[in-house]
């Protein structure tokens, strides 16, 4: 009878004892039903493709890699080219994750560094989580009616004596690439510095104070100690912000301009793949709509393509200075 | 026993008699439509104000745009649908229960622009076509200085503001342009989404709302909104100049004199015995007609059941009579009598 010593155990009221048959069941079941929704994401994700791409598959015929470099948008001519959209996309994304990394980084520092009581860094990080919880349509319009009058006498200063600069060459008429870059910078804020903050909070506090024993100063332990250290979780964040920026549509619809043509100039109009299809599809006709669809293929290679250079960048930053294989 | 069967055959025959007399003797009839967004605001007060007035009765419309309102319909997924551009021959073709269209209400397309200290700004025939041709690039032009006598003009660049999104409003607007002016017919022609010159003094906002806010916000821009959206922002709007040459503001006088010059083709639908009710007003005649002003219809099907044809019937008769009263304050132009009659007439093809 007592050939298991664990069932006499249960038997006596002890806390520990051997899983029960229901908490076997309850075990395969958690594990099934984690599974299936691991599952149910890859085939969602599968699923998206295939739909996309398969509307997408005649205009990919027609137009072939000839879509990825043409310039012009004409429904009537049935002409269609994305590259400036794309230009736009990825222009407008670097500028907001430098502006943003940046802001993001030095928040995260900031609230995680003992710069100031631990409390008050609880309601900071909250204040700047909150800048996620804004509709893209409201950051829309509050840069239409704050930041484009805010930039304009500085965007005309900049004009006129350093015009010579392709960065600053053409005037800024109202929406423009600068506006809807900084927009994009606050709204990609919140998840940089959120991420960034954990990456700061993992690291083992003994590795502060090994730095410190050492005899480093504050910053010198921050600049060549803590941020190393969490570099790959601020990689981590900077990947998931510049997604964010790549994906963006409304705010930018509203600021961009929608322009269908590359400059260098920050203060020039422009469009992005994103704000092209938020604003081409309601009306779109069946041929624009393979077109778009098109485009829309386009930005998910781009998404991915950054995920996956994010990614490697990641893993090599954690072997340089993590010092894990 | 006695009263109290003579209560319950009176309170019988009432029901009876309430549900015959009432005007909401169908069981629940819904009607679902979807369409054009420049109607949006006037349908939705119709539509609400029908619906509970009439018990049982319920109408919805879905502002998703023109072609997306034909293409629901094409599909069958909705019962009617709104357009501002109507439909195209090659479009009925495609609709397999037949389609009615009826032109319920007009609007103006008004040119707002922000310029500081001027109140009233005029621009001749030859100009603001040119202006969004990109030929015109600086305000004080001495083609809109001329017209405008001792109007103080700044020597600024001119912002021009189109829509982002393809529209209706676009290509009555464009419509209106290439009838004008043979260059801008050329240049970028008519279109829902045209091909605007590549210029960084071309930029485009999504919708009404988009255009207006940018208009207010930038110094110098002028920009195509429906007049509805002008009169709500009190927006400046310019003063056009029709083809007798006269200088005409947008309003409800000056709309239903564009209105009145509107001739319906002669002649039925392609494929059907519905008459032709597709008028475009590119260019208006008469001396107190603002320039731009367009239709903008409903589609029904021909064919259906009979209990919705009956209220989409209902529907249309409303819209005709006490809906015209309201399209005024709304900043919609009301449809002459005449053009009310013939629609009424149409109607009756729903069936």
């Amino acid at each position: 009878m007592a050939s298991n010593p664990f069932k006499n155990a249960a038997s006596a009221s002890t806390v520990s004892g051997p899983p029960s048959g229901g908490d076997y069941l309850a075990d395969s079941v958690f594990r099934t039903v984690a599974l299936t929704c691991a599952a149910l994401i890859v085939v969602l994700i599968l699923y998206i493709l295939w739909e996309i791409g398969g509307l997408a598959v005649p205009a990919m015929a027609q137009h072939g890699l000839g879509f990825v470099s043409g310039t012009s948008w004409n429904v009537s001519q049935e002409e269609f080219g994305v590259l400036p959209e794309i230009w736009g996309t990825l222009y407008s994304s670097l500028l907001a994750l430098v502006l943003g990394g940046v802001f993001g980084v030095a928040i995260a520092i900031f609230l995680t560094q003992d710069f100031i009581h631990a409390r008050l860094a609880a309601v900071f990080r909250t204040i700047v989580e909150l800048l996620a919880a804004i509709p893209s349509v409201v950051y829309g319009l509050w840069g239409i009616y704050v930041v484009i009058p805010l930039l304009r006498p500085g965007a005309e200063w900049l004009h006129q004596h350093l015009g010579f600069i392709p960065l600053f060459g053409t005037e800024l008429s109202g929406p423009g690439l600068a506006p809807a870059a900084l927009v994009l910078a606050i709204m990609i804020l919140p998840t940089v510095a959120a991420i960034s903050v954990d990456a700061f909070r993992r690291i083992p506090y003994k590795v502060k104070e090994a730095a410190y024993g050492m005899g480093t100063t504050r910053w010198e332990a921050i600049l060549k100690v803590m941020l190393p250290t969490a570099s790959s979780g601020i990689l981590a964040a900077l990947v998931l912000g510049f997604g964010r920026a790549l994906g963006e549509t409304m705010a930018l619809a509203m600021l961009i301009g929608n322009s269908n043509q590359i400059n260098l100039s920050l203060f020039a109009p422009a469009n992005t793949l994103a704000s092209l299809l938020a604003s081409s599809f309601p009306e779109a006709g069946q041929v624009e709509v393979q077109a778009l669809m098109y485009a829309a293929v386009v930005l998910l290679v781009i998404t991915l393509i950054v995920n996956i250079a994010g990614l490697a960048i990641q893993q090599y930053t954690v072997r340089k200075f993590e010092g894990k294989t | 026993m006695r009263i109290s069967s003579l209560l319950s055959t009176a309170v019988l025959s009432g029901c009876l008699s309430a549900v015959a007399f009432s005007p909401a003797a169908f069981a629940d009839v819904k009607l679902i439509g979807s369409g054009a967004s420049f109607p949006q605001p006037i349908y939705a007060k119709w539509f609400k104000d029908f619906s509970a007035a009439n018990k049982g009765v319920r109408v919805d419309y879905q502002s998703k745009g023109s072609g997306a309102g034909i293409q629901d319909f094409i599909n069958q997924v909705v019962d009617f649908a709104g357009s501002d551009a109507a439909m195209s021959d090659e479009e009925i073709g495609q609709v397999k229960s037949g389609a009615v269209l009826l032109p319920m209400t007009a609007g103006e397309i008004v040119l707002t622009y922000n310029l500081k200290g001027v109140e009233e700004l005029k621009l001749p025939r030859a100009v603001y076509p040119a202006i969004f041709t990109g030929e015109i690039t600086r305000w004080n032009d001495p083609k809109i200085a001329e017209a405008n006598p001792g109007v103080d003009l700044p020597d600024e660049d001119i912002t021009v503001v189109v829509r982002s999104d393809s529209s209706g409003t676009t290509y009555v607007f464009t419509g209106h342009l290439a009838a004008v002016d043979d260059g801008f017919k050329d240049s970028v022609g008519q279109g829902k989404s045209p091909q605007w010159p590549k210029s960084d003094k071309f930029v485009k906002a999504p919708k009404n709302d988009g255009v207006t806010a940018t208009v207010k916000q930038t110094p110098g821009a002028i920009g195509y909104v429906e007049y509805g959206f002008a009169k709500l922002t009190k927006a400046p709007v310019a003063m056009l100049e029709n083809q007798s040459g006269a200088f005409v503001a947008p309003g409800p006088e000056s709309g239903a004199a564009a209105l009145a010059s509107a001739e319906f083709p002669s002649g039925n639908l392609p494929g059907s015995d519905v008459p032709d009710l597709r008028a475009w007003i590119y260019d208006p005649e008469g001396e107190k007609a603002y320039p731009i002003a367009t239709f903008t219809w409903l589609i029904f099907p021909e064919t259906q059941d009979a209990e919705k044809a009956q209220v989409a019937r209902d529907l249309v008769e409303y819209c005709l009579t006490k809906g015209q009263q309201s399209a005024d304050a709304m900043g919609y132009i009301p449809l002459p009598a005449n053009v009310v009659e013939t629609v009424r007439e149409v109607s009756q093809k729903i069936q």
